[in-house]
């Protein structure tokens, strides 16, 4: 295999990574970093800093058609950004003293336990709730496009929501991964908002939390020019046509979708943790 | 007065349209740069073998902005998707920096604060980050 073989391959597989990450709301590094450590064998170092691109790349390149839909919640995403945020700083402390292992395993085992409860269909409708004090105040009630109308829902469980956030922070500090997973799922089972906007929303986030720890990874040499050009190139695209779908696609299948990409990511979380090779080697 | 609870919905609308059309520019800008370093990348290197397998520090002219630059300046046909990819960094930065200002412009205090707090953060770790 050469250069230009090896390009194609990343090519098309990151158009796979930026399509699924930017209608599930997780970003491409699901699809990236196995791609790349598994079927390449390529260093776990140079696969997490085209996985950091790919993120990136899907949250800003679907952003573009989002925010112009009206689908993510702004106030919202700058909001647990922040929790988020703090949470990163507190798992990077928190590096030296926990082992990196078992938080792998047990990260997978509460994903495998959320993907049941997020491919089930939801009891009641997030727009028929009652108004959260708390929600209210800090503006959060927003609306999106649904059935060509925009539908208002509120926001609930801040607190709760602010709290999950600040522990995807911290995983995703510890393990050196993307923490979507738990950002929609905060969103969408303890926060109660559309499944749309909980996806979009965290679309935004991981973009951000990406793009602080983009400095660290390109002075360190985990960004080879050459794996980044095709992951960008794919995932743009990728995302583009995931954001087309988007407004057509069935909350159904989204959820379905969004669990079965739950599993696959819980699987190889384990398979990572008990074979020993989470995060930086 | 129509909706008093939902004052600014339309200014909001409009605003966010113009984000996402900023956004639209810093990502295809970045995507154009990637892609012309890419082609004379692969012109010249799409026949050897990659060498993933094992990692390598890379010229370190590759891991700072002013190595970039220099890079991209000589012709380097890797400078030139290294300054693609940070086009492409620089474009959440940019969004969160638009919200700020769209908050302002809506006199929404709160949000302006959270807005440059996260701001903060970002470009604390991305220029603070060796």
């Amino acid at each position: 295999m050469n250069t230009l073989e090896m390009t194609l391959l990343i090519w098309a597989g990151s158009c796979l990574a930026g399509f699924v990450g930017a209608l599930t709301g997780l970003g491409g590094g699901i699809v990236i970093v196995p791609l790349l450590t598994l079927a390449f064998h390529f260093d776990i170092r140079y696969a997490i800093g085209a996985s950091l691109v790919s993120v990136i790349a899907t949250s800003s390149g679907a952003a573009a058609a989002y925010v112009k839909e009206g689908y993510a919640n702004m106030r919202l995403g700058i909001l647990l950004e922040i929790a988020t945020t703090a949470g990163a700083v507190g798992g990077a402390a928190a590096a030296a003293y926990l082992a990196s292992d078992t938080v792998a395993v047990t990260f997978g085992l509460v994903l495998l336990f959320s993907a049941y409860f997020s491919g089930r269909r939801r009891r009641p409708k997030p727009e028929a709730s009652q108004p959260d004090r708390l929600a209210t105040l800090l503006r959060l009630d927003a609306d999106y496009p649904a059935n060509g109308h925009r539908a208002a829902y509120h926001v609930r469980g801040v607190p709760g929501g602010f709290g999950v956030m600040f522990i995807a922070g911290a995983i995703s500090g510890l393990l050196g991964i993307g923490s979507g997973a738990l950002k929609v799922l905060a969103m969408d089972q303890i926060m109660r908002i559309p499944f749309k906007v909980s996806t979009t929303t965290s679309n935004f986030m991981i973009g951000v939390t990406a793009a602080a720890s983009a400095g660290v990874y390109l002075n360190r040499g985990y960004v080879a020019p050459g794996l980044a050009m095709p992951v960008v190139l794919g995932v743009l695209p990728g995302a583009l046509l995931g954001t087309r779908l988007l407004p057509k696609a069935e909350t159904r299948w989204l959820r379905i979708l969004f669990a079965m990409v739950l599993v696959f990511l819980a699987v190889e979380m384990i398979y990572n943790g008990l074979s020993g090779s989470v995060g930086e080697p | 007065m129509a909706d008093r609870t939902r004052p600014s919905a339309e200014g909001e609308r409009r605003l966010e349209r113009q984000i996402g059309n900023l956004l639209r520019s810093g990502v295809s800008l970045a995507a154009a740069v990637v892609l012309i370093g890419g082609i004379v990348y692969l012109a010249r290197h799409g026949g050897s073998p990659p060498h993933y397998q094992r990692f390598y520090e890379q010229s370190s002219d590759l891991h700072t902005v002013t190595g970039i630059l220099g890079d991209t300046c000589s012709g380097s046909s890797r400078g030139t998707i290294q300054l693609g990819i940070l086009l492409l960094i620089a474009t959440p930065v940019m969004r969160v920096l638009l919200l700020a200002i769209g908050f302002a412009w809506q006199r929404d205090t709160t949000y302006v604060l959270l807005s440059l707090v996260v701001l903060g953060v970002l470009l604390y770790s991305l220029l603070g980050g060796s």
